[in-house]
């Protein structure tokens, strides 16, 4: 039965309900738990989100006195807003395409090695880093960049480099930042790719041979067209992810230093320090109110994108 | 035969000799890249404070010292605390997320439950949408009061989106509806069902989304940060981010502890017991990465098809 019978008998709606609630009881106490969950932590917040609207007090907390848009006057009066905001859309731009490109290069080249258990070993070694903790990625950058450590007391030895106060100078972490980012981050993304190529038919590979034709010939009509749609997938994926960032890299790496936060202050970062640091709800609120509206708002661009591209793939 | 052929085409389509080593050099070098960091701590760690000192951090220290790992041993209580915060952690929120993962991903993949598709979509969306950091903070800190709690490191992240989707994809492939049916003909109610034949036939996505799980609770320090503030209830990782912080969370109650026994021992070690204590908290998950690093791969891709 479709979808309009439905609306023309309200009645008739109520009484499927309830046939079906009788029917699959046992289901539906199955998921009562996990929903009662989902409820709590990830919707009464969603709600919780008016609050950017509120005067903030301990007292009446989620139902504090209204102050319309004062919480956002004072956010964007500030040049944090303008900031947070490049930095978070600069530093995701980034990432998707440099992420995109190493990523699949490095796959697809992975693919061709002639020694497939080095290749598998070499794989292996690219995505451990992806297992450690931000925590464990600060020691590591830590250990090459302070004062004492790889670069400044032993590089500059090597290659008669100057010394660099990398954790006082904002300019550096316009590119530590995305070096860290993708050395963590870019084993995953191989696998997605890998698990990609692996599903071409080697038929097409077969047939190009015949035909004559090189490996590059190959790489450029068979395997990049054929990863067109997982390429197209993960980039409008990233695009609608572009205003949230991780928030352990931009607070874990930069190590909390006040004088970088030109370059590696985030929206996450942002929200984190106005509420755990200085206890600002109001400013804290507003940022996250931004983020999480501006941000649902890319989500539905990106979907709508796919949607123009390819029917199948859109999300929702 | 069609194996010979398949080699002989492999062999004429495989990139030139010279190529190949040359990315195979590539990717060495890469390796390195990927592994020398790890390197540099553990050398630094067993490096002597002294000639640390003179000549910073280096892969090739002049001399050689465990004094910052005696160190640890002799302050043993927060790090072995630490450990058994996350240890537990680990398995009570395992095994809590994975029963309410499959309790909500089985009745979404059950063809005859009329209402999957609105399920499906009510856990979808908190992919989509979240309220931020601020809601969430003030409903478990202020209604929920679980701050400096050890439930504060379990709850939050128990049922997560990405996993029920994992589940609930290898369940509609997995599992026919055809046994579902001739098991509820016998009699089965849909809880016995439940337990003697989905849990049986979906223990390889069990394994992963249990993998999935430890590996975000041991590596989580967010959780901690937000929420504990005693320090009793300081995991690994935060342990490990204190230490990095500032040394003296390892060495404050040291004076007294140690006592006059061993004065050599009362000058701190500090850069090398910083790396030591990386070390300590990194080891398990690098030794114990080539056993579960291609189940991860495995999971991974199942989540990805979709």
């Amino acid at each position: 039965m479709s979808k309009g019978n439905f609306e023309i008998y309200p009645k008739l709606t109520k009484i499927r309900f309830i046939q079906e609630f009788v029917k699959n009881k046992e289901l539906f106490l199955m998921i009562l738990p996990p929903s009662i969950f989902i409820l709590i932590n990830n919707y009464i917040p969603m709600f919780g989100i008016v609050i950017a609207f509120q005067n903030y007090n301990y007292e009446d907390r989620f139902f504090s006195p209204w102050i319309g848009f004062k919480n956002f006057e004072f956010l964007f009066k500030s040049d944090n807003a303008w900031i947070i905001t490049r930095n978070t859309i600069g530093y995701n731009l980034v990432f998707i395409v440099l992420g995109l490109i190493i990523a699949l290069s490095t796959a697809i080249v992975l693919n061709e090695l002639r020694n497939r258990i080095l290749a598998k070993f070499y794989q292996s070694v690219i995505f451990l880093p992806y297992f450690l903790s931000w925590v464990v990625v600060a020691y590591l950058v830590y250990s090459i960049l302070s004062p004492d450590g790889l670069y400044n007391k032993s590089l500059i030895k090597i290659i008669h480099l100057a010394p660099i106060d990398w954790y006082t100078t904002p300019k550096f972490w316009t590119f530590i930042i995305p070096i860290v980012h993708i050395w963590k981050t870019i084993g995953y993304s191989i696998v997605i790719y890998l698990a990609g190529i692996s599903g071409i038919n080697q038929e097409y590979y077969e047939a190009a041979v015949l035909d004559g034709a090189n490996k590059i010939q190959q790489t450029k009509s068979i395997t990049i067209p054929f990863l067109i749609p997982l390429m197209i997938i993960t980039t409008i994926m990233a695009v609608g992810n572009i205003f949230r960032t991780d928030f352990g890299l931009f607070y874990q790496i930069p190590m909390q230093q006040g004088l970088l936060k030109p370059t590696t202050d985030v929206l996450d970062t942002y929200i984190y320090n106005a509420l755990i640091t200085s206890g600002d709800f109001g400013m804290a609120s507003a940022a996250g109110f931004y983020q999480s509206i501006v941000g649902f708002i890319f989500v539905l661009f990106a979907n709508w994108v796919v949607g123009k591209v390819s029917k199948e793939n859109k999300i929702f | 035969m069609s194996n010979k052929y398949k080699k002989a085409t492999l062999s004429i389509n495989s990139i030139k000799r010279k190529t190949n080593v040359i990315f195979n050099l590539l990717f060495s070098i890469y390796c390195i890249l990927c592994l020398s960091p790890l390197m540099l701590i553990l050398v630094v760690s067993i490096t002597d404070e002294e000639s640390l000192i003179s000549n910073g951090y280096t892969f090739f220290p002049t001399k050689i010292s465990f004094t910052a790992y005696r160190y640890l041993l002799l302050n043993y209580e927060k790090i072995l605390r630490a450990y058994g915060v996350t240890i537990f952690v680990c398995i009570v929120g395992t095994f809590i997320s994975v029963l309410l993962t499959l309790l909500f991903a089985y009745p979404i993949s059950r063809k005859s439950f009329r209402y999957r598709n609105v399920f499906s979509f009510y856990i979808f969306f908190t992919m989509l949408f979240n309220g931020g950091l601020v809601p969430w903070y003030i409903l478990y800190t202020q209604y929920l009061n679980l701050d400096d709690s050890p439930a504060a490191l379990i709850v939050p992240p128990l049922v997560s989106a990405f996993n029920v989707l994992v589940v609930k994809t290898y369940l509609s492939m997995n599992l026919p509806d055809a046994i579902i049916e001739s098991a509820r003909i016998d009699g089965a109610g849909e809880f016995r069902i439940f337990y003697k034949i989905v849990i049986p036939l979906s223990v390889p996505v069990i394994a992963t989304i249990g993998l999935f799980s430890v590996l975000m609770y041991w590596n989580d320090w967010y959780l901690c940060l937000l929420f504990i503030h005693d320090p009793k209830y300081y995991n690994v990782q935060y342990t490990m981010y204190q230490v990095l912080r500032s040394i003296e969370f390892l060495t404050s109650s040291q004076a007294s502890s140690v006592g006059e026994a061993s004065n050599e021992l009362l000058k701190v070690p500090g850069e090398t017991l910083r790396m030591a204590m990386a070390i300590i908290g990194v080891g398990p998950i690098v030794f114990a990465y080539p056993f579960f690093q291609k189940y991860f791969i495995k999971g991974l891709t199942l989540g990805a098809i979709k």
